[in-house]
């Protein structure tokens, strides 16, 4: 059974199709990469699984049982979907353990000892290599910075789904290895992890499969290096 | 020192703050004695600590869930209109006295569903209610649409204003155009006193202090932390499990009800309760005391209510046609200038200082001022 599986949805903004009949389906344990030029879709598809934006036709099942397409985001989050977001969205007024901590715990009723949501949140703030940082505002922190402190704040939630939108958008290279060793080491059985990236390299050293999109649609599924060899997505991508 | 004043995490703003209200209940006391501040002096102090706890009621939705209504005056006027209902109750059973309200009303006697209301508990709890009834539909409602921004600020402008063409209206049932008046007694004390002025003054001044005391519980404890994350990515913090509506409503409701118990303390200090309470201008006119005192700093909200009407009070005697003029420049001031109202001012100044430091012109720097 697919941890995520959608199913033929189209996706429209007024008269233009932004996704266009894709289906694509995520195990657990698996480690997919998205790519494709922008505009292709990558972002809309997460919007769709995270319940922010609503297919036009088709539907996202996740885990066989949930519905995604009819539930609401909360409800979608509470299932154990998380999602990184293309643009670092953290809470600047707070500070990054504050962030990791609304992350741990995922409602508005208290459900933990304070200590331990924090000290959770600080075991999460130390895996990113945030943990000097614990109690810095995050409206303080730089872009890198904030990517990291986003990827452990949606840790937080334990998430059975993880969907990261470009983590290495605006890193320099060695922080981009950093986040491939990071990214790598939350591979679990029970887990699928969703990554979409613009840098090829990036997504080889992490991605089990990958899944080229191209405007809206499905153009290649594989393996990285049948990816780089496939002819229409030379023509689209590579070969710009 | 206006940074120290604001600030919201360090203490001391709050404190100095607690500490002035402390000073003015005690002579508030002294007055009681007959040695205080004179009735007009201390009718002022009462009628300034009811806007502060109003401006409160807008910070905590607007500076802390960046939510801005531009409607507060509705909850402000709910618990006036109440009041005044209770008031002329009140003096009715007290003193046997027809209140002029029911003549031009033309009516004999009061119509069924004031029954009650002379007794205070009861009036407070019915204006609650009703402000906290009101708020739940309208939070509820607009949240759940995704209605926010700029389109809150005008649907509550939109109501305030409904609300107030509704009062003018004679067959409404509250004194229509004229209001109510004639309020002769409170809690069986003689209104107009000097006394009762005190206790009035008195009683808004510790209800501020309660007020802010419990609004400061609230956003810096986990809540607090909640809605400020709802003020920067709501988006985010949806999908991340939190139920925002329910967050937002909640925070709306007890701002409602703040404004409906400053509402309360308000009507009885100026003797009177018309729509004019409802005028749309009123209510963007809290904006502005928060704005000026600096949003997100609850302490801020106080002292810009304060500083604003204490300035109108002075003016409406000194030069009452230029209010408006001064209103829309502080407008201006405050857009253009200082987005963070007078916590830029503190720390422009700051900056001022540093860079006079910097630049070695000893002779500006307090610090540094010698013989
Ligand atoms: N809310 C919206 N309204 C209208 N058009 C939209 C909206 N969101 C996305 N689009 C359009 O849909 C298409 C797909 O956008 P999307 O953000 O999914 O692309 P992407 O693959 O994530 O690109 P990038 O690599 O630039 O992030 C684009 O043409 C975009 O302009
Ligand atoms: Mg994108």
């Amino acid at each position: 059974m697919s941890a995520l599986l959608i199913d033929d949805i189209s996706v429209e903004f007024g008269r233009f199709r932004a996704i266009d009949r894709l289906s694509l389906a995520i195990d657990y344990g698996e480690i997919r990469g998205v790519i494709g030029p922008n505009g292709a879709g990558k972002t809309t598809v997460l919007d769709v699984v995270s319940g922010i934006t609503r297919p036009k036709a088709g539907r996202v099942v996740l885990d066989g049982g949930l519905e995604i397409t009819r539930a609401s985001e909360t409800l979608i989050a509470r299932s154990g979907v998380r999602r990184k977001f293309q643009k670092p969205s953290v809470f600047d007024a707070l500070t990054a353990a504050e962030n990791v901590a609304v992350g741990v715990e995922g409602r508005l009723r208290r459900t933990a000892p304070a200590a331990e949501v924090r000290r959770r949140a600080l075991d999460l703030l130390d895996a990113v290599g945030l943990a000097d940082e614990a109690d810095r505002q995050a409206g303080e922190f730089s872009h890198g910075q904030k990517q990291w402190l986003e990827i452990a704040m949606v840790l937080g939630g334990d998430p059975k789904v993880l969907l990261l939108d470009e983590p290495v958008a605006g890193l320099s290279d060695e922080e981009t290895e950093k986040t491939a060793a990071l990214v790598r080491s939350l591979k679990r059985p029970d887990r699928a992890i969703v990554v979409v990236e613009h840098d090829m390299g990036f997504v080889e050293t992490i991605a089990d499969r990958v899944t080229v999109l191209h405007e809206g649609r499905t153009l290649f599924e594989g393996s990285m290096a049948g990816a780089r060899a496939d002819a229409r997505v030379i023509e689209v991508y590579l070969g710009r | 020192m206006i940074r120290s004043l604001l600030g919201s995490s360090g203490g001391t703003g709050f404190s100095l703050t607690l500490a002035a209200l402390a000073v003015t209940a005690a002579l508030l006391v002294a007055t009681l004695a007959g040695v205080g501040p004179s009735g007009f002096l201390v009718n002022i102090i009462g009628q300034l600590a009811a806007f502060a706890l109003l401006a409160l009621a807008l910070d905590l939705i607007w500076g802390y869930l960046g939510i801005l209504s531009l409607g507060h005056g509705l909850f402000f006027a709910i618990g006036g209109y109440v009041m005044a209902m209770h008031l002329l109750m009140h003096s009715f059973e007290t003193t046997g006295t027809v209140p002029d309200f029911m003549q031009f009303m033309g009516w004999k006697e009061f119509p069924a569903y004031w029954a009650g209301l002379g007794v205070f508990p009861y009036a407070l709890a019915v204006a609650l209610v009703l402000a906290g009834v009101v708020a739940l539909v309208t939070g509820w409602v607009s949240f759940r649409s995704r209605v926010g921004g700029v389109y809150f600020a005008i649907i509550t402008q939109a109501l305030v204003y409904a609300a107030m063409l509704l009062m003018f209206r004679n067959d409404t049932g509250f004194g229509g155009n004229n209001g109510m008046t004639g309020f002769s007694v409170i809690f069986g004390l003689r209104m107009g006193t000097e006394t009762a002025s005190a206790v009035l003054a008195l009683a808004s001044v510790v209800v501020l202090a309660l007020g802010l005391v419990a609004t400061r519980a609230l956003v810096s404890g986990r809540l607090g932390r909640l809605m400020l994350a709802t003020r920067d990515d709501e988006v985010r913090l949806r999908s991340l499990g939190y139920d925002t509506i329910v967050l937002k409503t909640g925070v709306w409701v007890v701002s409602a009800l703040l404004a409906a118990i400053a509402g309360m303390l308000y009507v009885p200090q100026v003797g009177i309760v018309n729509p004019r309470i409802l005028s749309p201008e009123l209510s963007l006119e809290i904006a502005v005391w928060v704005a000026i005192g600096g949003r997100g700093h609850l302490v801020g909200a106080v002292i810009g209510a304060v500083l604003v009407n204490a300035l109108k009070f002075w003016l409406s005697f000194a030069a009452p046609d230029v209010w408006p003029f001064i209103l829309s420049a502080l407008i201006v001031l405050v857009v253009l200038v200082f987005p963070n109202g007078l916590l830029d001012l503190s720390r422009g100044f700051g900056a001022l200082k540093a860079r006079m430091r910097r630049e070695g012109v000893a002779s500006l720097d307090p610090r540094r001022a010698g013989p």
